[in-house]
This record gives C-alpha cells, sequence and structure tokens, in this order.
C-alpha cells in the first residue's frame, strides 16, 4: 500500500521506522513538517519518541549528540541556514564521532522561497568529511534514513542527509517498510573520543582522516548512486533531484550515458568510467557547483565538463526541467508568454496582525528620530521591510537586530532600534541583549511577542510568557521593561512609550505581547492562561 | 495517461484542499501522483501554486514543464494567468470571477476575462458566489473542482469519495456541503457559455 506524503513526511516516517527515539529541531522553511509529523505521530507517541521544538539549532544538534552518546538512534532537523547555528557542534562531533546512529537532515533552499540565502550544505558535509546523502525522490527519502541509520553507525560518523525545497514539499505515494526496534541505552566503550582536549582531539581527528577512503568505497557500492554507460557523446553527471528534471527530458529508454550521485563523498571509479567513456559531460545539481567544481580544472579550461561554471546551466535559482532540457538541448520554444498585464503579488502581514500596529507606531516616530536606524530580524515582521511599511532596514539573520542596533549605537548612532520576535529572541537575541545591557549601550529594542513561531506554522515559543523575566534575569532596569499591548485602540499609548524609551540613553526593552491572529481561538486561551501562570 | 494541471490562488484561497482530493483520488484508482506545494513566506497573503502530475507510467519531475499544463484550475482570475506559460497548446483554464485584491496595482478587471477568453478552452464561474448560496463562501475551491471533473481522467466517484474521506474528520454538514459544491460546480461547467463581466 501506498502513502501519500511530502518529502519531509516521507523522511520523518523513515526515521521512525528505522528505529528513532529522538528527533531535536527549531522550525525553519522547508525542513519544518519533518518534525510536526514526528509530533503528531501515534507511533512515535506510543514508543516514546522525543520531539519538542528545541530553543535553536545548535542546543537541537547537541541534545541529539547526547542522546547518541547514549547508544540511541538521534536525527536533528533544520534549514540550510540554521546548520550555520549548529556548525560548531556539528563540525566537532565528525572529529569525536558517534555512538548511536545519528543523522543531520539539512533542508536547502534554492531560489530562496524562505530564506537569505542559497547556500549549499553539502560543502558543510565536505567540510566536516562526513557521508552525505542526497535523495531524488520521496520513497528514496523514506528508503535512505533506514540506510543512514545503519550507516552511521558502521563508521561510527554522523550522517548528512541534504534535502531541497521542491523534494520536501512534494507529494508522491510511499510504500513503507517493517519497523526496526529501538537501541537501548549502551553507553561509549571509551569515552576519552568524545572529550576533545587538544590531546585527544588530535588522535580523534586522524581517526576521522583515515576513514575517508571507507567513505569513498561505501559510496562506489551504494545502492543509491547508479551508473549506466550507453552513448559515448553526452554523459550526465546529476545528484539528487536534478535527477528527476533529467530523466523528464530524456526519458527512460534514452541512449545518455547516465551516473546518478545520491551519496557523497563522490565515487571517484564511477566518475572516471563515465569521464573516460564520453566526449563531454554535463554536470547538473540542484544548488551550487559542487560537483563540477571538483571535475573542472581550476582555470576552468576543461572543455570536456559542462554545467553552471561554463554557462549552460544558471548559477542561482533552482534548476527545473525546462532550465535543464535547454542544457540538454531538448527544449522547444515556451508556448505562450506571460501577460504583461499581472502583477506581482508578494506576502504580506495578515490583517489584524499585532507587528503591524508596531510599525505603525515606529513610522509615526520616523520624523522625529530620523530614518534607517530600524534593524530588522527573521520572521513574519520581516515583511515589514516591503511597502506599505518600510519600516525595518536590515535583515541578515536570527538575532540579528539587537546586535546590529548596537554595533551602530557604539559607532554614535542614535535611536538606535532593534524589531525582533518572541521566538528569534529566545533563538538568539538574549545573548546580545546581554552584550547592551554589560555596556547599557542606548538602543531600544522591541519584541514583538506573537506567542508563536508564526512564519513556519505557527508553533509553540518557548519563549512563551518568560520574556520578562528573561530580560529581568539578563539586568534590563525595570523602570525602562515596558509591556504593551499592540492593538489599534493602544496606538497613542504606545507611540508615547516609544518616544520617551527612544530617548533613554540605556538599554530599554518593550515587550508587545498579543497572540498571532491565526490561531484558534482555544490556542490563544491556552497561551493567555500559560502567561498568566507564569507571571 | 499523463496529466498535468495547475492550481494557483493566493495564499490562504484553499488550493491545498483541492491538490489532496485529487491526490487522494488518483492514488484510489492505482496511479502514480506527484504534488508540488508552497510551504512558508508566500502562504501570508502572496502568490501560491500547486503542480499535481497523475499518470499511470513513473513521473519523475515534481515541477510541470513549461507548456506540458493540460489545466490550469485558478481559485482567482490573475493567479490564473500568471501560470499562463505552463499551459499547454488547447490546454484548459478554469477559474472563479471573483478578484483577490489584496495589492495596490491590481490590473483592470475586463483586461484578466478578455486575456482569459482568448482561449478557446476556459471556463470561468462565480464560485465564491455560488459556494456562498450553498452555505459557505469557502467551498468555492470545490465548486471549482468540479467544474474541472469532467475533464480530467479520474471518475466523478473517486473524487466524491475523497471529498468524503478528507471532511469527514470534520462533521458530516460539512461534507455534505463540499459535496453540493462539487455537483454546482460541475453542473455550471456544463451549462458554460459565456462569462459575461459587469462592474
Amino acid at each position: 500500500m501506498k502513502h501519500l506524503v511530502l518529502g519531509n513526511e516521507a523522511l520523518a516516517q523513515g526515521a521512525i521506522d528505522a528505529g528513532l527515539s529522538g528527533v531535536y529541531a527549531y522550525p525553519g522553511t522547508p525542513s519544518t513538517e519533518i518534525t510536526e509529523y514526528i509530533q503528531r505521530s501515534k507511533t512515535a507517541k506510543s514508543l516514546g519518541i522525543h520531539s519538542t521544538w528545541s530553543v535553536n539549532e545548535k542546543t537541537a544538534m547537541e541534545a541529539a549528540l547526547g542522546m547518541s552518546y547514549t547508544g540511541k538512534r538521534a536525527m536533528v532537523v533544520m534549514k540550510h541556514v540554521g546548520l550555520n547555528v549548529a556548525s560548531d557542534a556539528f563540525m566537532n562531533m565528525a572529529v569525536s564521532g558517534i555512538n548511536g546512529g545519528m543523522v543531520v537532515v539539512v533542508a536547502d533552499d534554492p531560489s530562496m522561497h524562505s530564506s537569505q540565502n542559497e547556500q549549499d550544505s553539502r560543502f558543510y558535509g565536505k567540510f566536516a568529511q562526513i557521508p552525505i546523502l542526497e535523495p531524488s525522490n520521496q520513497q528514496d527519502a523514506y528508503n535512505m534514513m533506514h540506510y543512514a541509520f545503519d550507516l552511521s553507525e558502521e563508521l561510527q560518523l554522523p550522517i548528512l542527509l541534504r534535502m531541497v525545497t521542491r523534494l520536501s514539499h512534494s507529494r508522491a505515494g510511499v510504500v513503507f517498510k517493517e519497523r526496526r526496534t529501538q537501541n537501548g541505552i549502551q553507553l561509549p566503550v571509551d569515552t576519552k573520543r568524545f572529550a576533545l582536549i587538544p590531546a585527544f582531539a588530535r588522535g580523534q581527528y586522524k581517526t576521522l582522516v583515515d576513514k575517508k577512503g571507507l567513505l569513498i568505497d561505501s559510496s562506489e557500492v551504494s545502492k543509491f548512486n547508479k551508473l549506466e554507460l550507453k552513448d559515448s557523446n553526452l554523459g550526465i553527471i546529476c545528484s539528487g533531484i536534478a535527477h528527476n528534471y533529467v530523466m523528464e527530458n530524456i526519458g527512460e529508454e534514452s541512449d545518455y550515458s547516465v551516473l546518478k550521485i545520491s551519496q557523497y563523498p563522490m565515487p571517484k571509479d564511477q566518475i572516471k568510467a563515465l569521464y573516460d567513456h564520453c566526449k563531454m559531460v554535463l554536470i547538473v545539481e540542484e544548488g551550487y557547483p559542487f560537483i563540477e567544481e571538483i571535475l573542472h580544472d581550476y582555470f576552468e579550461e576543461n572543455p570536456k565538463i559542462i554545467g553552471k561554471l561554463s554557462g549552460d546551466l544558471p548559477f542561482t535559482g533552482e534548476l527545473t526541467p525546462n532550465i535543464v532540457g535547454k542544457a540538454l538541448g531538448l527544449t522547444k520554444d515556451i508556448t505562450e508568454e506571460l501577460p504583461d498585464i499581472v502583477s506581482s503579488r508578494p506576502p504580506q502581514l495578515c490583517d489584524g496582525c499585532g507587528h503591524t500596529d508596531i510599525f505603525n507606531a515606529i513610522n509615526e516616530l520616523i520624523p522625529e528620530i530620523g530614518n534607517k536606524n530600524v534593524f530588522g530580524d527573521i520572521g513574519c515582521y520581516a515583511l515589514g521591510a516591503l511597502p506599505p511599511l518600510n519600516t525595518i532596514n536590515t535583515l541578515i539573520d536570527m538575532g540579528a537586530s539587537i546586535t546590529m542596533a548596537k554595533g551602530a549605537a557604539d559607532a554614535g548612532m542614535e535611536n538606535a532600534i532593534a524589531v525582533i520576535g518572541d521566538s528569534t529572541f529566545t533563538h538568539s537575541g538574549m545573548t546580545g541583549l546581554l552584550d547592551a545591557v554589560y555596556e547599557n549601550t542606548p538602543i531600544t529594542v522591541i519584541i514583538s511577542d506573537n506567542s508563536a513561531v508564526a512564519m513556519t506554522g505557527a508553533q509553540d515559543s518557548s519563549a512563551l510568557g518568560r520574556l520578562k523575566s528573561i530580560c529581568l534575569g539578563i539586568g534590563v532596569d525595570p523602570e525602562h521593561l515596558k509591556m504593551v499591548v499592540p492593538l489599534k485602540k493602544n496606538h497613542n499609548e504606545i507611540v508615547e512609550i516609544l518616544r520617551k524609551e527612544f530617548k533613554y540613553k540605556g538599554v530599554s526593552v518593550i515587550i508587545a505581547q498579543r497572540a498571532c491572529v491565526r490561531l484558534s481561538r482555544d490556542k490563544k486561551e491556552e497561551i493567555k492562561q500559560k502567561i498568566a501562570s507564569l507571571t | 495517461m499523463n496529466t498535468n494541471i495547475i492550481l494557483s490562488g493566493v495564499g490562504g484561497q484553499g488550493i491545498l484542499t483541492i491538490a489532496a482530493v485529487l491526490d487522494t483520488a488518483a492514488l484510489s484508482e492505482n496511479l502514480n501522483v506527484k504534488q508540488s506545494e508552497v510551504h512558508g513566506m508566500s502562504q501570508r497573503g502572496g502568490a501560491v501554486q500547486s503542480h499535481v502530475r497523475i499518470s499511470d507510467d513513473e513521473i519523475y519531475s515534481d515541477l510541470i514543464p513549461e507548456g506540458k499544463a493540460d489545466m490550469i484550475l485558478s481559485v482567482e482570475p490573475m493567479e490564473l494567468l500568471r501560470y499562463i506559460p505552463y499551459l499547454k497548446e488547447g490546454g484548459w483554464l478554469i477559474t472563479d470571477s471573483k478578484p483577490f485584491e489584496n495589492i495596490l496595482d491590481y490590473p483592470r478587471k475586463d483586461k484578466i476575462y478578455k486575456q482569459i477568453k482568448m482561449h478557446k478552452n476556459h471556463i470561468i464561474i462565480n464560485a465564491t458566489s455560488e459556494a456562498k448560496k450553498i452555505g459557505n463562501s469557502k467551498a468555492a475551491n470545490m465548486v471549482l473542482l468540479g467544474a474541472a471533473s469532467t475533464l480530467l481522467p479520474i471518475p466523478e466517484e473517486s473524487m466524491t469519495d475523497a471529498i468524503k474521506k478528507l471532511f469527514e474528520r470534520k462533521s458530516e454538514k460539512i461534507v455534505k456541503l463540499n459535496l453540493e459544491a462539487f455537483a454546482k460546480g460541475k453542473e455550471l461547467a456544463q451549462n458554460f457559455t459565456e462569462f459575461v463581466f459587469c462592474e
């Protein structure tokens, strides 16, 4: 029987069926549904699989490693930029190695549908010198979880599993296998390898480097890599989802020689066989030219290799069947052009959203405080950078609003303002606030608290009901910690408070709490009670 | 048999429910399905689309190639036009006539309808107002699916079974409402001759 599931859900079910004991994650498009699926799964619940959200990707990665340390199978899930946050733990657990199977799932977002960049996580896998798996379809995603956990335990290394938006958010029928039981607790034989003081780390790092041959051997025989040598004119190397676009164009019965790569490090012998067999090799991969850069010669003068570096495929944006068809010389012109009357329709804040009330209040004060001094952050309120609001000027990474405002204030900017959401604040804003408090930097931090991780689908925020005590604990002066309710009727009151706090030459924090308008009435009531119980 | 359908609209208008009915129905017919959808930022009032591919063969790409869609089914008329490059020659355009105007530079409506009517195979219906008459304007998506139903390679019964399956969690009343909406859409499409725009 086939189950209709998203690529993300196939992967999540695969993990459950592969004997998972816990998933750790922070929501982030396009990775969110993996953890949500496990949270909803009755099987996962009955098996006691951990699935509660973590505060950020770093805490998630470390908690997953802790579970692996005990001998159980753990998974950590994040979007591509989340791995930047978790990279300290990630790089070092490649050196320590793991105990119970450990899979790091990272969902990249080529074309930046919901992200700030197009970074390709395969580079992180190469950086850490661990195996990378890259499914090309939903069934692959399911099957790979069993394989990934086994491989992880066999090599004693974490495995990076790379997803991309179009696979994460595409449904297909998937066949599930039998479920394997969870591992019991079995602590490492020798814990020294997890204690990375230099003396131990040197030995561990050597062990990691020495595994390189084993990793390549594993890729050569992997059932997920497939070489078919046929015609010798144009060979194609394609990886992950790019394989689908190639097959869509050439079909099952084609004469092309094709190497599908879904496990890295790259299978050297298979690549050599294709390279020697063909006059030209087209490399089709979603993301950066990761394979191509390795095969291309440094001066990019190897005429035999074509792909993104040669300009046959675009460097930026995601691949499509048409783009790949064009590179293969197979796509004819588009039948009809986009009518010029069609206007773009960017996303916008919902009607009645509390963030809008905050932006309206700030905007009223712009003539007094000047332009270009509002620093923004990651979340729905990032839409405050767009018309008609045009309030925020920057959006770099989780938590950067507070620290950038601090740096600007240090440089002499007056009225440096940070706007940050509740969950983004606990994710990465708290430490920056301590920097500002420590120096009593003149900044105003507005925590626009909608009591949810709203942009990714209103997941629970671990900041709920704790913001005031966190700020006081960090050392914010109670005189300059203000609570407001962002509603139209409170507009004048909010403007007055902001005006006063903007003038204050020290750290002010304004917590503007009103639950996300998209939440159900029951959920809003639950939030109200939780806040009441904590204050 | 290969059928490619683009579903389009504005975040929150219910195109994923149409997709779910199509997927469930196709799977019950033992057909292969791939259906890509949009999650994340665009769901906040932005343009959203879903690619539904149904086939008795293996389906490779999750995305429909441009010029290969048999049908664009839209819950909003301008959003229909956004995906015109995907339409194959002679493909069908089916849409609700009701615009969703959450942007300042929304084009003139008569121009939108004119552009749609340039394609011989089109059906423009007042799905939202028909759904409202039945009991809830939110069922406009099922009116539109009903309108498309006779042009799809899936038996009607499989689609209505899928509607029952998907809505039974909510209530019997909601199942009935959506089935009525579906039937109404089918009827409107069968009787469709020309859409006349009046301001």
